[in-house]
Order: structure tokens, then sequence, then C-alpha cells
């Protein structure tokens, strides 16, 4: 497998800091081979079957994501490389350990943050961190060192001697992250680390998630949100019914799909030379003329613009606007899914899928008041 | 979050092979048991339940069956000396049946997986459990002895007789306490909790020696006590509070109990393997 070494930080509009982090190993990271795991389930003898066969590869040192809808898998794979669940076949090793013959040397190299918190409600976050230092092996002073380092770098210090029951959703996610890093994790799992945060908190974790793949840590990130994993991971996986139907970096698989739209707004209607005029330009394909208006697919769109506008010119076409849309991951989705992303998820109807909903809708108004003008 | 200090810094965590397991295993039920009482401490209203509810049923119980010592054959002392053993076993018994309800609470919340990801040893996790409720429970018949007092209870076998009362108490209410949390373990669901709890705890108690000596009991009755651990607990500190206790006796009765204890707690931990299998 070729891994396109497009480090992490390269994917967060460069706010991270610049280093990269010591992904020279070579060795993956985490590496799953062909996972199978059925769930009993009562009245169905055959059970529910989570994951049928799931692979990949994450290389050190990167962000892998993890995307699709509830109940395609994710955290079923999530727990079988966090020691948690077994799988019924397959193999899988993390950090270079086998998750099956040597789950404790696994759990030493592993930071994890579960969909659901997992700290301790009644304690303090001070108290939780301690906890977990001691857990892993920490003695004397060092875990409240290791705590009180963290409740600062996360931004928790003022409320380091407060319950957590009394944290907001965003507090309390920053603690999950900084209970998954107090022994220094080489591989550190993110199972949907957003869902159910305000768009503030959100965006901080992003920035934090963004700062840890700087400093080279490997992460395992699944999501359900197509925006998020386009923004932080540098390669991703699309689950799907228990398998990956597709891998790549988020560029990579927006390019193999057919290509981006190209549209072209006509100042005069169109004759049938203009569908000539462009059938002949190399790479054009799909091409659709209305009164006005000419919509096409090219490979790469930007790129097509200047061959384009030169054959419209040669046949004498006036061109009033030219846009190029690059294929978002929901197209992705779409292709390799067969089914649109967000209508997958209708439990998450109040959520992200709704301003893509609306955006869409926009879309479509506008073309209609452009041909009724 | 404005410092952007490193996260993978030079300190490492010491590798698995330097710590024996033995070690690690009682480090970690210290910090597990620690980490209980500092979540009871810090309920106080919790606690101060905890403590009302063993003197409810003490003064209940002692006012509604007072006159029973009355009744031929009831043998010697007031009632109230023969009602502390009783309450402070049902109290062992009542209070611990519902550990599985805190294991469910601990698997929804996500805290269970938590624990689970990290070396902890999946044996501290019972073994704080059953010191944490054992505590919990000595604490309790304690003050339960204490009342009795205060209400004119004798105790005729001393300080060696109160002292095998809430021994006895504590590792009834382990067996109790660890097979609760094995039935939340497995079912996982909070209403067969409640349901099994409900159906145990009366006929339980009512078939023991609880309330009423074996004397006065139906023969039936009395058979099926023998069977009945709660019987086993009372038996044992009936007699060692006595002032001429049958050590024997206790020793025989005690064994029982810690035997039971033994296998409820094994049991306890056979489960996470088949947590993990469902998770």
């Amino acid at each position: 497998m070729k891994h396109t070494e497009r480090t992490a930080a390269t994917v967060h509009d460069g706010r991270t800091p610049g280093h990269t982090g010591p992904a020279g190993t070579g060795a993956p990271a985490i590496e799953a081979h062909d996972l199978v795991k059925t769930y009993p389930v009562k009245g169905r003898p055959q059970g529910v079957r989570a994951l049928a066969g799931l692979s990949l590869s994450v290389a050190p040192g990167t962000v892998f994501g993890l995307l699709g809808p509830n109940g395609a898998g994710k955290s079923t794979t999530v727990k079988i490389l966090t020691t948690l669940a077994a799988a019924d076949s397959g193999t899988a090793r993390v950090a270079g350990h086998d998750v099956t013959r040597d789950p404790a040397r696994v759990r030493r190299a592993i930071g994890v943050v579960a969909q659901r918190s997992g700290a301790d409600p009644a304690a303090t976050a001070r108290e939780n961190l301690i906890l977990t230092g001691h857990l892993f092996g920490l003695r004397g002073r060092e875990p409240g060192r290791r705590a009180d380092h963290l409740l600062d770098r996360f931004g928790l210090t003022e409320a380091a001697h407060r319950p957590v029951r009394t944290y907001s959703g965003g507090m309390q996610r920053r603690l999950d992250v900084a209970l998954g890093l107090v022994h220094h994790p080489e591989v550190l799992f993110l199972d949907e680390p957003t869902t159910g945060l305000d768009p503030e908190a959100r965006a901080d974790m992003w920035e934090e998630i963004g700062r840890l793949a700087g400093e080279g840590l490997s992460i395992l990130l699944t999501t359900h949100y197509l925006d998020e994993a386009d923004r932080l991971a540098a390669r991703l996986a699309i689950v799907d019914h228990g398998r990956v139907v597709a891998e790549g970096a988020p560029e990579q698989l927006k390019s193999r799909l057919h290509g981006d739209a190209v549209h072209v707004d006509l100042l005069d209607p169109a004759g049938p030379e203009v569908r000539e005029a462009l059938a002949r330009v190399p790479g054009i394909r799909e091409i659709t003329v209305e009164a006005r208006a000419v919509h096409a697919r090219a490979d790469h769109g930007a790129a097509a613009v200047p061959e384009v506008l030169a054959a419209l010119d040669h046949v004498g076409a006036r061109v009033g606007a030219v846009t190029v849309a690059r294929p978002s991951l929901d197209d992705v989705y779409l292709r390799h899914a067969g089914r649109r992303f967000d209508a997958t998820n209708p439990a998450e109807a109040g959520g992200d899928a709704a301003p893509v909903e609306d955006a869409e809708v926009a879309d479509a108004s506008d073309t209609r008041e452009g041909e009724t003008r | 979050m404005t410092t952007a200090t490193t996260a993978t810094g030079t300190t490492r965590v010491p590798s698995p092979p330097s710590v024996p397991i033995l070690r690690e295993t009682i480090t970690h039920t210290w910090y597990m048991t620690a980490r209980q009482f500092r979540v009871f401490l810090r309920q106080p209203v919790y606690l101060v339940i905890t403590l009302i509810q063993p003197v409810i049923w003490l003064f209940l119980f002692g006012q509604l069956f007072r006159d029973i010592a009355e009744l031929p054959g009831f043998g010697a002392g007031t009632y109230l000396d023969y009602l502390i053993p009783g309450v402070v076993v049902m109290n062992a018994v009542s209070a611990n049946m519902w550990a599985g309800m805190g294991i469910l609470e601990e698997i929804e919340r996500g805290t269970l997986n938590r624990f689970l990801v990290t070396p902890l040893r999946r044996s501290a996790l019972v073994n704080a459990n059953v010191v944490a409720q054992g505590c919990s429970t000595a604490f309790q018949s304690l003050v339960m002895v204490g009342l009795g007092k205060l209400a004119g209870a004798h105790y005729p076998g001393g300080f060696a007789g109160v002292l095998v009362l809430i021994v006895v108490a504590s590792v009834l209410g382990t067996v109790f306490g660890a097979f609760s949390n094995a039935v939340g373990m497995v079912a996982r669901e909070r209403e067969t909790v409640i349901a099994l709890n409900t159906f145990l705890l009366l006929p339980l108690t009512f078939m023991s020696s609880a309330f009423m000596p074996p004397s006065r009991m139906p023969d039936w009755m009395r058979e099926v006590a023998r069977f009945n651990p709660l019987d086993w607990a009372l038996t044992a500190t009936r007699s060692a509070m006595r002032a001429d206790p049958d050590w024997a006796l206790v020793a025989e009765r005690g064994a029982a109990l810690v035997g039971l204890a033994a296998f409820a707690v094994w049991l306890s931990m056979r489960t996470f393997r088949a947590y993990r299998k469902s998770v």
C-alpha cells in the first residue's frame, strides 16, 4: 500500500505547529486485517454482523479518519483495536502489538477517548487524571505533576477542583482527551470526539486534534461528520455495513469521482455548435446544454477552464461566468455507499446534516430564479 | 488552551514486566477502593440514608415484634437482644444486593470501558467493590450495634461476639454484592436486578432465624432455612454473641459463608469475560 505521506499537520490551515512527529519508523501505527464481529441478538439466530471483513492501515504520525453513519461499524472497530472487544476473526496490531495476544502492551501504548465520557462525575478533573496516572504506574509526585500540566494545557486549571458533573459539554470532552493523554500514548483513539458539542467547542476540539497530530501522535478518528473528516484526516476510510468501501486521502477520494462540475453561463442562447465545441475539449464529458447555461464534468475543473473558454470563444459564444465546484465527500459517500450521507442519518437531522440540505435547496432555488429571469 | 506544550514528552511509563502482578493488583485495588470511598463521602445524602435505613429497621421491627419474646420457647433475653443480629444481617443483604445497579451505571456512563482500556488489573476492579462494600457494611453494622446498646440491648458474648457479627455481616454482604454484580454484568438491565432483589429479599429474610427462632418455625421452613446463607450468618453470630459460644458451630457456618463469598467473587470476575463478548 502506498501511503501518500501528506503529514497531518498540512490539513489544518497551517494552524498547527509546523514540525511533524517521529513518523519515520515506517511500521503502521494501526494495522487491522479482515476483522469480523457478530453480536448476538435475541430473536435473530445468526446475530447482527457489525464488521464484515474490515481492514485498514494507519501510518505513524498521521490522523486517519473512519467515516460512516451510525451503525456502520466504526465504534466496533475502535472497541476491537483498543482491546475492549474480541473480534470473531481477523487480526489487528496496534503500536506493533497484537490486540488478542498482547492486550496488556496495547493498553499501555494507547489513549482512548470513547463516545461516552467515562470520567467519574463525582470526582474532580484533577482526581480523575491522578487516578489514571496511578493506573498507568506513575508514582510519587509524577501523577499530580502530569495532571496539572494537562489541566493547564486543556484550559481546565480553574475548574480543576470542581466535580466533573458541573462541567459543560466542551469542558468534559477536553477532560476526556486529557485523560487519554496522561501516559504519553503512541496511538490515540478519538471516537466521535465532537458529537453533541456546540460549534465553538467543536472548533476548539478540532484545533486541539490538529495540535496533537502536529506533535507526532498517531490518531484514529471516527466521525459521522464529513467536514470533520475532510478537515482533520490525512487519510480516511469510508465504512459502510461493516467494511471499508473506499480509502485514501480526502482529495484522492474526491478526485476519483467523475471529476469537478463545470458550469458556464452564456450571454446568448446556445446553438448546437457550443456542444460540439466542448465535446472536442479533452477531459470534458457529460455535457448538458440549456438555453444559456452549460453543465459539464471535468477531471480537473480548474485546469479545464482555459480550454473550455478557448473552445467557446472559437465558436463565438460569449461567456458571462464560469464556476467550478469541487466534489465533496458527500459525493464520494454517495458514490461508494450508494446513498447520500445525510439521508442515512435521520437521527442526526437536527445536527450538521441540516445546513448541508439547506445549502442544496438554496442552490436549486437560485438556479430556478436564473432560468425564469 | 493556549499553552502548546507537547503531549508526547520524554517521561515514559514503566514497562509491564517490571511490576510484579500481585503488587500491581494490590496497589490498583487500593486506588480503586479509595475512589469509591471518595465518591461515597462526597455525597452526604447517600451517607445519611445508609445510616438512617438500619435505624428504621431496628426500631420498626423492635417496636412491632416486641412481644414475641414472651412467646413460650423463645429463649432468654429481650427481643431487642434477639433482633440486633437479625437486622444487621438483613441490612447487609439489602444494602449489598443493589451493587449490580452500580456496575450498570458505570457501564452506561462509559466508566467501566475507560478502565478496561487501561492496564488496570481486572481483579482489582472486583476487589475494590468487595473491599468498599465490606467496609460500608461493617460501618453500618457497627452503628446498629451501638444504637442497640443505647436502646438497652445486651451483648453477653462481649467484644468477640460483636466482632464475629460484623465480620460475618460483611462476608454475607460480599456474597450478595458479588452475585448482584454478576447479574448486572450478564443481564445488563436494571429491571433484572430490581426484579431479582424484590423477589429474593423478603423470602430470604423470613425463611431464616432473623426475626423468629427456628424452634417457632413450621417444619418445612426450618428445613429450607438450613440452605439459606442468611441463616448460616445468623446461626454463627447468635452463637458467638451468647455468653457460652459454640465456636465449632461458628467456624463451620463461617467457613461455609467464606466459601460462598469466594465463589460469588470468582463468578463476578468471570462475567468480565462475558462482558468482553457482548461489548
